[in-house]
């Protein structure tokens, strides 16, 4: 006799039990959420995860309110977005508030991804969860990059025709798949249509998914912490990790502390600065696309280009592709290329301390570097900063196994 | 049937058969897909050549068309400008067209049909910028006149040439073009009377 038989006639529990016996509703919001447990010393570092998910949210919803009133196509694109930036009512705001979700996204995704280099949150077990956060990011860049075309601006328009160009570079299969890139044989009414497509079907369910297996794999073998050392070893009688809190209500509560304040932040640029100066939307992409003249200066939005310096740091075509690539790629190895003994920063010695504090530096630089025009002693700088950029992770494995390393603690421990 | 009754090589041969006639099956139908992304027929048929007139182009002056979709620039050079073309030899990739960037008739010291008009795809051939016209000669910086792309920084010649040490590889594409008469070019066909 099954379980359903058995309860026949017998209504108990209310409707929850009833879905229960159905579905396991109550198990899964346990196994995820109730009686998820998480390091109870977790700073503000660890909020940006849950920040990804509120920007994803905000993305999404924005972004299917912008397509009802948006035209894929090359004549009516840019006048569309004039259009719900005028005449909608509200249109503006759901309009600012996509672009500004764009770069925050890019904002909220590098936090978290430095986040797990100050606390080795990709070293094993959690490597698997860093190559699918590493596969959110690229889908997320390729979402950015379709999303930038749509408007049909300027810089919309040859942005695209450098980025997709790039893919020319590519030696023998090159020129064919630039032209299955653009469905035509330049930057059309086509390529915007496909892009549409790109931008709203397939790499937003491809990024849903990615994030909801992200969670999974978290939530098998659990989140990091500042110290980074594992709770589970030390449980109480219960079962329950000593050093563990329930992810709701102790981190929830917590986290919402965190999403109002960016939500603070947030606001504040959508309604005061919406194209902040020109970063997250370009003067040139208030001109439509004019397939006659590339604008005098052209570079990506900013959170794309520390790569794009690298790729015009380098005087040639391929190389320039190939470096350009790797650099987006390498950061993929990072769980085999630390050799630390320890995850936590706080247990690392000077060398690793010092090879972070220089990274940083590095990709800040070439942020800025790649939103500078490429001359003289910008392109001197960009090729300093490549080098950099590379050595700190191709000499890795060397000096993150000479470093000297402290003692880690059992359990633990509050400090700032 | 027990365990000991299979035959494991039949089971195996059979898997594999199933998963080799699926993959091939997938492949097969993963093609009207792929091609669906290729220019449509449609794309195909806009890609028509276009007339170009040539009589109100100034000497010096360049007009800019498009063919393809794709920018096209016509400069009408002058006597001086198709005589400093030599000076930049040295510095250049591939002064003599030596790859295959332009039809046979175009592959000669001025990479045209006629030394008078240049006729050049308007698209970097690094990343496809468009490449601003600087005719000016500035014999303080050696520079004789030619093109600047402003994304990148690559630099051609007044015969779209590529110079050394910029990210561009190669010289500008030449695409295919005919004089109709000797005031109208046809840019994208270089076949067959008109």
């Amino acid at each position: 006799m099954s379980r359903i038989e058995a309860e026949v006639g017998k209504p108990q529990g209310g409707l929850l039990k009833w879905i229960d016996d159905r579905f396991p509703l109550t198990e899964t919001l346990e196994y995820h959420v109730t009686k998820y447990y998480a390091s109870k010393n977790f700073n503000w570092w660890f909020v940006f995860g849950v920040l990804a998910m509120v920007v994803l949210v905000i993305q999404l919803v924005t972004g299917i309110f912008l397509t009802m009133n948006y035209k894929p196509a090359a004549a009516e694109a840019f006048a569309s977005v004039e259009y719900i930036m005028r005449d909608v009512e509200w249109g503006w705001l759901i309009r600012y508030m996509h672009s500004t979700g764009a770069s925050f996204f890019f904002i909220v995704v590098y936090l978290h991804m430095f986040r797990a280099m100050l606390y080795g949150s990709y070293k094993k077990p959690r490597e698997l969860i860093w190559l699918i956060g590493m596969m959110i990011f690229f889908v997320l860049m390729a979402e950015g990059f379709a999303g930038y075309l749509l408007p049909w601006g300027q810089m919309s328009y040859w942005g695209a025709q450098v980025i997709i160009s790039l893919f020319g570079a590519i030696p023998w299969v090159g020129d064919a798949l630039v032209e299955i890139i653009r469905g035509d044989y330049s930057i059309s009414d086509i390529t915007l249509n496909r892009f549409f497509a790109l931008h709203v079907i397939v790499l937003p369910l491809t990024l849903i998914g990615l994030v909801f297996v992200h969670i999974v794999a978290l939530h098998e073998v659990g989140s990091n912490n500042p110290d980074g050392i594992e709770i589970k070893k030390h449980k109480g009688p219960d079962g329950v990790p000593l050093d563990g809190v329930p992810f709701h209500p102790h981190h929830t509560s917590k986290d919402l502390v965190g999403i109002i304040v960016f939500l603070m932040i947030f606001s504040g640029v959508v309604f005061f600065a919406p194209d902040m100066g020109g970063m997250f939307l370009e003067h040139a992409n208030f001109e439509p696309a004019n397939m006659t003249a590339t604008p005098e200066h052209i570079a990506p939005v900013w959170y794309y280009t520390p790569y794009y310096a690298i790729l015009r740091a380098v005087p040639d075509k391929l190389w320039g592709f190939i470096l350009f690539a790797l650099a987006v790629v390498l950061p993929v190895f990072l769980p085999w290329l630390d050799r630390s003994r320890v995850r936590s920063i706080r247990y690392r010695g000077w060398i690793y301390k010092s090879a972070l504090t220089i990274f940083v530096i590095t990709f800040i630089s070439l942020g800025w570097l790649g939103l500078q025009p490429a001359t003289g002693t910008y392109v001197l700088l960009a090729r300093v900063f490549s080098v950099l950029y590379f050595a700190f992770f191709l000499l890795m494995p060397y000096y993150t196994a000479i470093d000297k390393t402290k003692p880690v603690p059992d359990r633990v421990v509050y400090h700032g | 049937m027990t365990e000991d009754d299979l035959d494991r090589n039949r089971r195996h041969f059979l898997t594999v058969a199933t998963v080799v006639t699926g993959a091939v099956g997938a492949g097969m139908v993963a093609i009207p897909f792929i091609s669906s992304l290729k220019p449509s027929a449609r794309a195909q048929a806009l890609g028509a050549p276009v007339e170009v007139p040539l009589s109100s182009i100034q000497p010096g002056e360049m007009v800019r068309v498009l063919w393809r979709g794709k920018l096209v620039f016509v400069l009408r050079r002058t006597k001086d400008m198709l005589s400093r073309l030599p000076l930049v030899d040295d510095e250049l990739r591939d002064p003599n067209s030596e790859v295959p960037q332009q039809p046979e008739y175009a592959a000669n010291e001025t990479r045209s049909i006629k030394p008078e008009w240049l006729v050049v795809e308007g698209s970097c051939t690094h990343l496809g910028c468009a490449p601003l016209q600087d005719f000016d000669v500035r014999p303080a910086e050696g520079w004789e006149g030619g093109f600047f792309c402003p994304c990148h920084g690559s630099k051609f010649d007044l015969a779209g040439r590529v110079f050394k040490g910029v990210p561009a590889p190669t010289n500008l594409r030449v695409p295919p073009y005919r004089f109709v008469r000797d005031d109208l070019i046809l840019i994208g066909q270089d076949t067959g009377v008109a």
